[in-house]
């Protein structure tokens, strides 16, 4: 006995180092795993609580800029509105007394981003909620130009989001002409350009091209848009091609952002036996 | 006691310099100066590196869960604090083994030389431990050198800014 403590006294300060050590390293694999639970997020009180006065003031710097963004956002939507209003008149026999019948598969949130980050290889934002919203896991959040990631982790009034700009998330995206799809995932290096991969052979791809979120998601609402096709090899041998998008959101400049939650997910995943998303 | 509130306001200053401020510079894109440190670094000679390695980690933990990086600064911070003997060894010579160190007093050579090994060391653990993969050597590499350089000149900055003044 007496020589087990001489022991552990001789070599305390070893001890204390590698025990330190495998705690941070076990933290670091914990936060590197999409889906765990986390044991440190900057949802907790403090954090978000110092990060929400730091964008309280940061605001004002942005708010020029904000505002030009929302205000193209609303021309592209009025833009949208006049071109079909018509056509939904014309079309659509049913009269609109239910006003639920509009929309009733998205619920939108408003939302602040109070911390950002984009140019380390995991990357997450925090965002504030403008209303009230009870959150869940695995909700989309969208800017006003296109994606920008999903939900991980919340409390009531503060959700942990992981960014596009972050390799362990594949988001279900498509090319707008031919509705070929693929994922989207980031290679960790430039904040503007992602890659869609696995988009078969048949697909016809273009410079310029539009690429959108697929329907094959639950987080995402189909037909949102994320980028532009920069560039695009088609791997020989696998038979797939390997695209470059350019977003469409600047990662690098993110105010005001929406969370889009889809009302009957649980009715829809009843329905499937096991995903593996 | 004097001493202790001296650290612990220092604690504080420094974290939230770093978040509030030098987390929005991004130089270049991503060149980011670390300045947080400078606590570690200044931490009084006569502690045990017991007690330094369990300030370094709480430094260390406390970025990591403004930044949701799990325990990248952690890590880099319980490291830095294991090498810090043998930094100040290597800068100080024979000074740092009786005790008798006053930093300022040697000069700015071995100051350069001190901060200069802590910096390369927290870098290099910090920027591997983000990347957590052998896929992104060279990025760890040029990110260590270019913040490196940066944090080494505003950390020999603040030194003599806080440089308590002769009487």
């Amino acid at each position: 006995m007496q020589q087990i403590i001489s022991f552990l006294l001789k070599f305390k300060t070893a001890l204390v180092f590698w025990g330190l050590l495998a705690l941070a390293i076990a933290l670091t694999i914990n936060a590197n795993t999409y889906h765990q639970h986390k044991w440190l997020s900057s949802t907790n009180f403090i954090s978000s609580f110092v990060l929400g006065i730091k964008a309280d003031v940061a605001d004002y710097f942005y708010l020029k800029g904000e505002n030009m963004k929302l205000m193209e956002e609303n021309k592209k939507l009025r833009n949208f509105y006049l071109t079909h209003q018509n056509q939904i008149v014309a079309t659509d026999s049913l009269s609109f007394t239910n006003d639920k019948s509009l929309d009733s598969t998205y619920q939108i949130v408003k939302a602040k981003v109070i911390a950002n980050s984009y140019r380390k290889i995991n990357n997450f934002l925090l965002l504030e909620l403008l209303e009230d919203f009870d959150l869940s896991a695995d909700l989309a959040v969208i800017s006003p130009q296109g994606i920008v990631g999903v939900i991980e982790d919340y409390n009531d009034q503060y959700a942990r989001v992981i960014s596009v700009l972050n390799p362990t998330i594949l988001i279900n995206a498509q090319l707008a002409k031919t509705n070929h799809f693929g994922s989207l995932v980031w290679d960790g290096k430039d904040p503007n350009i992602t890659r869609l991969i696995d988009v078969p052979r048949s697909a016809d791809v273009a410079i310029g091209d539009l690429v959108e979120t697929g329907g094959n998601s639950l987080i995402f609402p189909e037909k949102i848009p994320i980028g532009k096709v920069v560039s695009f090899e088609l791997d020989q041998n696998r038979g797939y091609y390997n695209i470059e998008v350019e977003l469409f959101t600047d990662m690098t400049n993110l105010r005001n952002v929406y969370v889009i939650q889809l009302k009957n997910k649980e009715a829809i995943l009843e329905l499937i036996p096991e995903t593996n998303e | 006691m004097n001493k202790s509130v001296n650290n612990i306001i220092r604690f504080v200053f420094f974290v939230l310099l770093q978040l509030l401020i030098l987390d929005n510079i991004l130089f270049l894109g991503y060149i980011n100066p670390y300045l947080y440190i400078t606590f570690i670094l200044l931490l009084p000679i006569s502690l045990s590196s017991i007690q330094v390695m369990l300030l370094a980690f709480a430094l260390g933990l406390s970025i990591d869960v403004f930044h949701n990086s799990g325990g990248v600064h952690a890590s880099a911070c319980l490291v830095l604090a294991y090498f810090r003997p043998f930094a100040l060894r290597n800068a100080f010579g024979i000074n740092f083994d009786f005790k008798t160190l006053k930093f300022y007093d040697e000069g700015f050579k071995p100051l350069l030389v001190y901060v200069s090994i802590m910096v390369g060391i927290h870098h290099l653990v910090m920027f591997s431990m983000e990347a957590f993969s052998t896929n992104y050597v060279s990025r760890i590499l040029s990110h260590t050198l270019y913040s490196g350089i940066f944090s080494i000149s505003l950390i020999l900055v603040v030194l003599y800014l806080i440089k308590p003044s002769k009487k």
